[in-house]
């Protein structure tokens, strides 16, 4: 008996079957979003304890904002990967310290000014983007049709790597990135209503805004961001309409690798830069990225911010060298309330 | 008569789209009961939420006047229902034989500690299994290719693979999902003879199919759903004749 | 299941394996570590050794049962701590010195920690095995890190400074038996690798067993294993449990042998070591454990040991960088082994 009536909802269905399609992160985030208000809730009831008011709230927050904004930044890089090549980038961090990290090297012959400043910055970044694409040819694009964990491994080695040459090159001692502006050093603050500013900090927002709204208009407004976005939303299609899909993958690389760079740039004066700082921000960008439900520009953002607070009224409130423990548990956690993370038990419902 | 699988007004929707709405079906002990109906009118889905690897929305299944509602898949497993899937679910890398001893895991000791001691009761225990194992592989002519990786097998033989690794369990219900789908005639005579074989042994038989000559011989009864309704239900010549049932497949045929 | 054994790339990986293991002998006069311009030293077969115990493990849980660790070096952390403190800062316990003196109370300590990391695998595994992927490997990397950190600060109680923080503790006692010290190092390498294969056959029982049937068949498909009623969930806990206790087991043997342990032996990149060590070894086999050890720690000598005096201007280690490029290359030309632990989401 022939069984081929094609209903709309059929169709619709054999479509959905068919594409992974990335689900609005808006319907997934509830459970992660409880539980950041219960965090929050936790941590202001322990600051009471401990007798903080309204000022060192407001400070802790000013400071997790900054990170926040770095965090998010990160954050967006695992994003666009993510959605355009479906891999977990984990060398996403070592970006981030290339960043700054050459960014002081390239300091060394030019003149110490406002100008030589942003062109090694610029280069600096024009060279981890590079070496993002570089990444995507060499190591994932082989590996394309391999399964996800061997993709992730294939990161998570390019990172070590990235930053074992980064300890020959560098050595183990912290640097020091001069601060955007010479009328503020990193040192020098700026006092709002008793909350203190770092100079840095704004020179922080500043940037990631700009980059957000840089990202926003990319996406919205050329045509390499819509043809990457058509990819994010189905690769088979993408090609049928003579889209190179394998090429908007590198391009994807390169985006990631130049906003972390920016975020590690931004940073740096604030935190003398190491060979080995990426890990840590590589992977608070990725769980940033999943509070904010992993295919999600906005949500990256949130999630960044989000736990730059957090995290920052945590280690208001804990021992200071507990403060990663905080990025971490949120990992597990947001990890298993992510519905999409949850093995299915049956593919084919 | 007491019905072995009842299921009660199952609604099951995804994301608001509605899968199945209110069916309620009886598959009586010892009957051979095929489930028919155009492509996604919710068989399969009806046949996830009876093995308890997808939860009704509302509604009850009950098998042997158990309620499996919320019970984890292998407990489903162990209370007597062994299934197949639509799209054939082997274990790469494991031999035809494995197969059916994986089928018997509910008879072997689990103990992880016997096994890494590899204790006296465990390879005694051990070579049950493989007899048993042995005399199933042989009962489904699967001998030849018993020590042959399962990715090695052809589909046909697959099918008949996965047959074996639940009549393994010793099910009291077997569901099948699209068991002739795939197979030449000769293989669907063959599929056909061991389900009845099956049944006179005492098993239950509950299957999607799609091949209408294959369900109207082998089944005694057919319940056809549509749209996520049951239609029809009745003999399978019975059915065959309805005009509701008619109409669905008909209907498919003018508008393709 | 023996494809790997059988592929000429395991030849060299054997015939290594082979030497490191006739290197035991030296205790009676057979210097095979002089033979090989230094290259292969008691020092580095016992590490092969303790390895090979964690890498048992690790392959069961993620070449047969399918299910990614990217923290495993967290257990092995575990078990080299609970030893190190419960032997040299007891007293802050207030457990009396002459039960600490005693030649059974590291034995004791070894059993009762592998127990108990065990079990803390057992809790964590029925909660975050339900990760599918690279989920899990996520959530195990985040694990891995947590234990890292509560490790380096001193368990969130620095007045009583039992793990000493990043300097760890040091003065770790060897391991008597009876009035007898496992002491040298070549007697020292005949327990541990006496210890590492018979973790070998144990792990190859239960790869042949129903239990280790039932393994493959949830890396193969847990829809169809439950579909026989194999309890997923409860299995992958168990094996978690199993992959943890043995790592612990080979922490309290490293503890013993290096007499000092530090926390960032036990961080994120060792636990990826395992990973490579795993897959070069060959993740879906035991045997692959020993190997896997024995060639990767073997490299790591061959870099630190030749390689690094050729390039004279460099400072600090380089194995991270060749580990790295290993995976990628091992990935991207012998990927095997781990693409076939990870089911295609």
């Amino acid at each position: 008996m022939a069984d081929r009536r094609a209903t709309p909802e059929l169709v619709g269905q054999r479509v959905a079957a068919a594409i992974p399609t990335p689900r609005p992160a808006a319907r997934r985030l509830p459970p992660a979003a409880l539980l950041l208000v219960g965090a929050v809730a936790l941590l202001v009831l322990a600051g009471r304890r401990l007798g903080y008011g309204l000022a060192e709230y407001a400070q802790l927050l000013v400071d997790g904002l900054a990170t926040g904004s770095v965090y998010a930044l990160v954050a967006l890089g695992f994003v666009v990967v993510y959605r355009v090549s479906g891999v977990i980038n984990f060398a996403q961090g070592a970006f981030v310290m290339l960043g700054p990290m050459l960014c002081i090297s390239l300091l060394g012959p030019l003149p110490d000014t406002a100008a030589g400043l942003l062109l090694a910055a610029l280069v600096a970044t024009a060279a981890c983007a590079a070496s993002g694409a570089l990444l995507h040819r060499l190591a994932l694009h082989p590996l394309r049709d391999a399964a996800p964990l061997a993709r992730i491994i294939v990161t998570v080695g390019a990172y070590v790597s990235i930053q074992g040459i980064a300890l020959k090159v560098w050595g183990p001692r912290p640097y020091v990135l001069p601060a955007f502006t010479t009328l503020s050093m990193a040192d020098r603050l700026v006092d709002v209503g008793g909350v203190v500013v770092q100079a840095q900090s704004l020179w922080v927002w500043g940037t990631a805004l700009v980059t957000f709204a840089a990202l926003g208009a990319f996406f919205e407004g050329t045509v390499a961001g819509k043809a990457m976005r058509a990819c994010a939303v189905n690769r088979t299609a993408a090609r049928l309409v003579g889209i190179q899909v394998d090429r908007m993958g590198t391009l994807a690389f390169a985006l990631a690798a130049t906003l972390g760079a920016v975020g590690g740039i931004v940073l740096a004066p604030s935190t003398r830069p190491t060979f080995d700082m990426g890990l840590e921000l590589g992977l608070k960008g990725f769980v940033a990225s999943i509070a904010g439900g992993l295919v999600s520009f906005p949500g990256a953002v949130a999630g960044g911010i989000a736990l730059g607070v957090l995290e920052s009224l945590w280690a208001g409130v804990v021992l200071a060298g507990f403060k990663d423990l905080f990025a971490f548990a949120m990992l597990v956690i947001l990890l298993l309330t992510f519905p999409r993370s949850r093995a299915a038990s049956e593919e084919s419902a | 008569m007491d019905a072995l699988l009842e299921v009660r007004e199952v609604t099951k929707a995804f994301d608001g789209l509605v899968a199945l709405s209110g069916v309620s079906l009886r598959v009586r002990p010892g009957q051979i009961k095929a489930l028919i109906g155009p492509n996604g009118a919710g068989k399969t889905t009806l046949f996830h939420i009876i093995a308890a690897s997808l939860a009704p929305t509302s509604g009850d299944v009950v098998f042997a006047g158990r309620s499996l509602v919320g019970l984890p898949a292998h407990r489903v497993a162990r209370l007597g229902i062994a299934r197949t899937f639509q799209n054939v679910q082997v274990f790469p890398g494991m031999t035809v034989l494995e197969h059916v001893l994986v089928g018997l895991h509910q008879q072997a000791p689990a103990s992880l500690l016997s096994a890494a001691l590899r204790t006296p009761a465990l390879r005694r225990a051990e070579r049950r299994l493989r007899e048993e194992a042995w005399a199933l592989v042989r009962r489904l002519d699967l001998e030849a290719w018993a020590e042959v990786p399962a990715e090695v097998v052809p589909f046909g033989l697959l099918r008949r693979v996965e047959l074996a690794r639940a009549l393994a369990t010793r099910p009291r219900l077997l569901l099948l999902d699209e068991p002739g789908s795939g197979l030449n005639p000769a293989e669907k005579q063959a599929l056909a003879s061991e389900l009845r074989r099956a049944r006179d042994e005492g098993v239950t038989v509950f299957l999607v199919e799609h091949d209408m000559s294959m369900v109207m011989e082998l089944a005694d009864e057919v319940e056809v759903l549509d749209q996520g309704q049951l239609i029809a239900e009745g003999p399978p010549a019975e059915v065959q004749r309805d005009p509701r049932v008619v109409a669905a497949y008909l209907g498919e045929e003018d508008g393709a | 299941m023996t494809a790997r054994l059988r592929s000429p790339w395991t030849a060299v990986p054997c015939a290594v394996a082979v030497v490191a293991v006739l290197d035991l002998v030296e205790p009676f006069g057979v210097r095979l570590g002089h033979l090989t311009g230094g290259l292969l030293t008691a020092d580095l077969a016992v590490r092969a050794g303790l390895f090979t115990i964690v890498l048992v493990g690790l392959n069961l849980l993620m070449g047969y049962a399918g299910q990614a660790s990217l923290g495993q070096a967290a257990f092995y952390g575990m078990g080299a701590f609970a030893s190190a403190i419960l032997t040299v800062r007891a007293h802050v316990l207030g457990i009396p010195p002459e039960v600490v003196s005693a030649w059974w109370w590291p034995w004791v300590v070894m059993a009762a920690a592998a127990c108990a990391v065990a079990g803390f695998a057992w809790v964590v595994g029925w909660v975050i095995l339900r990760l599918r992927g690279h989920y899990l490997a996520m959530a195990t990397l985040g694990l891995g890190i947590m234990v890292y950190i509560v490790l380096r600060e001193n368990l969130g109680m620095p007045h009583l400074n039992l793990t000493g923080g990043f300097d760890g503790i040091v003065g770790v006692p060897r391991l008597r038996l009876g009035s007898a010290a496992l002491w040298p190092v070549g007697v020292y390498l005949l327990v541990v690798w006496a210890a590492a294969l018979a973790c070998v056959a144990l792990g190859e029982n239960v790869v042949h067993s129903p239990a280790g049937r039932a393994l493959r068949a949830i890396h193969g498909s847990e829809a169809a294993a439950e579909s026989v009623g194999v309890d997923v969930g409860a299995l992958k806990a168990r094996i978690f449990a199993l992959s943890a206790g043995l790592a612990s087991v080979a922490g309290s043997l490293y503890a013993h042998f290096q007499a000092a342990v530090v926390p960032d032996t036990f961080g994120f990149v060792p636990s990826l070591e395992l990973v490579v060590m795993s897959a070069v070894g060959g993740m879906r086999t035991v045997w692959g454990a020993p190997l896997g050890a024995t060639v990767v720690l073997l490299l790591e000598q061959l870099l630190r040991t030749h390689l690094l005096g050729l390039v004279p201007a460099v400072s600090g280690e380089l194995e991270p960088v060749v580990f790295g490029v290993l995976l990628i290359l091992l990935m991207r030309f012998r990927p095997s082994g781990l693409v076939q632990a990870a089911p295609a989401p």
